[in-house]
């Protein structure tokens, strides 16, 4: 039987890292998720693995170090806190442009500006919908417990190496501090160099004799060149929305009502359905698993079953819109949030949620 | 007496050649620019030293942006003032590399500047190229924080006032104060002597990154005649009066040499 350990969301992060191969951590110190390296500088893991871990000297420099270090086809990661990721955005979006697999955690903390330390889900614009300049997406992953994070590193590498483009893992603050018990998985060894060089033949490892120089770059001067780059991005992004979309649902088979809530919220949400349940009404919950690519088809099926649907957030009402695509006027769609690293109840969101569809 | 053509090409007469690294790609930099010079001493250093294998180049956003069409290596394009944290995972990563970045003055002396002295005090075991001209060659000759009190750009129209725009950055003076830095250099390539010891030095900076002593830097002191909007040899010649009055030629740190 697997080994389970008591430990933190940002701490899964981190021995999550070091157990899946992982060959390098970049970060920068930021409340709510410093657990991620303090955990990967006491557990040395360059005298075990050989992973490398480097405290940079802000947020714009270790994203930096990852774009440096995908480009040579190594599984590289970073972490931060919503300030720091807006840092990052600059190299992420370059990241995206050359096609390089990282993967990069969000534990969300309120904002806009230096905000709060507390949770909350307000990067979900940022990062769902891009965050840096120019056409391009993340692929982004939703934890919603201590385990996801542990296993969501190594999906997110596989993701990340797939399709050649960003994972970002959103957590939030409850999901980074909480404890849980997490469960082990057998350790991967990281990859070798010759298998580097079967998964990423791009990679910048040194030009041998007989192959064409390796350049990783996201610019070209030509206006037509980048249009085909972006349409080509285009086409990967399609294949992307057509085939990794990952959700989960929660009593929705008869389900009149259906909250739809990510991340910790959805951890909340279950509590809500099982308390309307027991009153007699048919609630049910859809947790999108990856915001992008979204949940859109599943949604819709749902809209045309339910008498209404709710996005249940912790912020002013993000993902709610995308929502509403979906619904697209099928049935009304309702809106509750906490912000500035307040959470909601069960009873609180029971009560909007009953104000919402006049049960009250 | 006279030699014959077929003589002259004899490789035992050749004294001078195109180095294999260098691409046939037409260089983009404007006649009298001293990036093409550079260019042509580091692909004979990666030549000479035969690690075309083992290296990777970190390119700026710059003239030299495009600098990965011009040698035969293999490269990544930095963002703006970000090479040397690039560099940094990529040698951690791959510790057997030789890693360079190639810079210009606008990219690590103003935006790049955490980057570069972070990387110094880290003791990165990289190699620094960084070219400085005084001016921002590819966005049309804007004042860098190289530029000379004094010196027309064309957001100092009326010359650098350090009242309105602060004193000129000596970068290599900088950090030859920080401990994880083992080699620093300033040189130019004006003249064919002023070259060859600008290789040697860049030379011995690829030969110190394998030793682990900490980050080699080779300052060249450049011309940009274009932004300057002189001649290629009045720029020569303005730049020996003036800029290596502020910018001095020769060696500032050599930990192996006890300077």
């Amino acid at each position: 039987m697997a080994e389970k350990i008591l430990m933190k969301g940002n701490e899964a992060i981190a021995i999550s890292a070091i157990r899946n191969g992982v060959d390098g951590y970049f970060g920068y110190p930021i409340t709510p998720q410093s657990e991620v390296m303090e955990t990967l500088m006491k557990e040395k893991p360059w005298e075990t693995t050989g992973m490398v871990v480097l405290q940079a000297e802000s947020e714009t420099s270790s994203i930096n170090m990852i774009y440096g270090g995908a480009s040579c086809g190594k599984k590289v990661m970073t972490s931060s806190s919503s300030p720091g990721i807006s840092l990052m955005c600059e190299g992420i979006s370059y990241i995206a442009g050359a096609e390089l697999p990282c993967v990069v955690v969000d534990v969300m903390r309120g904002g806009p500006g230096l905000g709060t330390i507390q949770p909350s889900q307000s990067d979900y614009n940022q990062i769902v919908k891009g965050g840096g300049h120019g056409d391009y997406h993340n692929i982004v992953l939703a934890p919603a417990s201590a385990q996801d994070m542990y296993d969501f590193v190594d999906w997110g590498f596989d993701l990340a190496f797939k399709y050649r483009t960003p994972v970002v893992i959103l957590a939030d603050g409850i999901i980074g501090q909480m404890m849980e018990k997490v469960e082990m998985h057998p350790m991967k060894p990281r990859r070798t160099d010759a298998e580097i060089l079967e998964a990423a033949p791009w990679s910048t490892t040194g030009k041998p004799a007989g192959r064409e120089r390796n350049i990783i770059t996201s610019l070209s001067l030509d206006a037509d060149i980048q249009e085909r780059f972006n349409r080509k991005l285009k086409g990967k992004y399609e294949i992307i929305e057509e085939n990794e979309v990952k959700f989960s649902e929660y009593m929705t088979e008869d389900a009149e009502y259906v909250f739809v809530a990510f991340g910790c919220s959805s951890r909340i949400c279950e509590a809500v359905v099982d308390e309307l349940r027991a009153e007699g009404i048919k609630a049910g919950l859809l947790r999108p698993i990856t915001l992008y690519p979204f949940p859109f088809k599943e949604i819709e099926r749902l809209s045309k079953q339910v008498k209404s649907m709710m996005s249940i957030e912790l912020n002013l009402g993000q993902m709610v819109h995308d929502v509403r695509l979906a619904v697209n006027g099928t049935c009304p769609v309702g809106f509750y949030g906490r912000q500035g690293g307040n959470i909601y109840t069960p009873e609180e969101i029971v009560a909007e949620f009953k104000k919402f569809n006049g049960l009250a | 007496m006279s030699i014959s053509i077929e003589e002259i090409k004899k490789p035992e007469n050749r004294i001078y050649g195109k180095p294999s690294l260098l691409t046939d790609n037409v260089m983009h930099y404007c006649p009298g620019c001293s990036h093409g010079t550079v260019h042509k001493l580091v692909a004979e250093v990666i030549e000479e030293m035969g690690i075309q294998d083992k290296t990777v180049g970190i390119c700026p956003v710059g003239c030299s942006v495009f600098a990965y069409n011009y040698i035969d290596i293999d490269w990544q394009e930095a963002a703006h003032g970000r090479a040397p944290a690039l560099a940094t995972a990529t040698k951690r990563l791959c510790p057997d590399k030789y890693v360079f970045t190639y810079q210009g003055d606008g990219d690590l002396a103003s935006i790049g500047t955490a980057e570069i002295i972070h990387a110094c005090g880290r003791g990165e075991n990289i190699v620094v190229i960084f070219i400085n001209n005084g001016i921002y060659g590819m966005t049309g000759g804007q004042m860098a924080p190289t530029t000379l009190i004094g010196m027309k750009t064309s957001t100092t129209p009326y010359g650098r006032d350090p009242k309105l725009n602060g004193f000129p950055l000596v970068i290599a003076d900088m950090i030859a104060h920080l401990d994880g830095t083992a080699y620093i250099t300033r040189q130019s390539v004006h003249t064919a002597p002023a070259a060859r010891k600008a290789k040697n030095a860049i030379r011995k900076a690829f030969e110190y990154s394998q030793k682990g002593i900490g980050l080699s830097f080779v300052e060249i002191v450049s011309t940009c005649n274009s932004g300057w909007k002189l001649s290629p040899v009045d720029a020569n010649r303005w730049m020996v009066e003036n800029m290596f009055k502020k910018y001095p030629i020769g060696d500032i740190k050599d930990v192996l040499n006890g300077k």
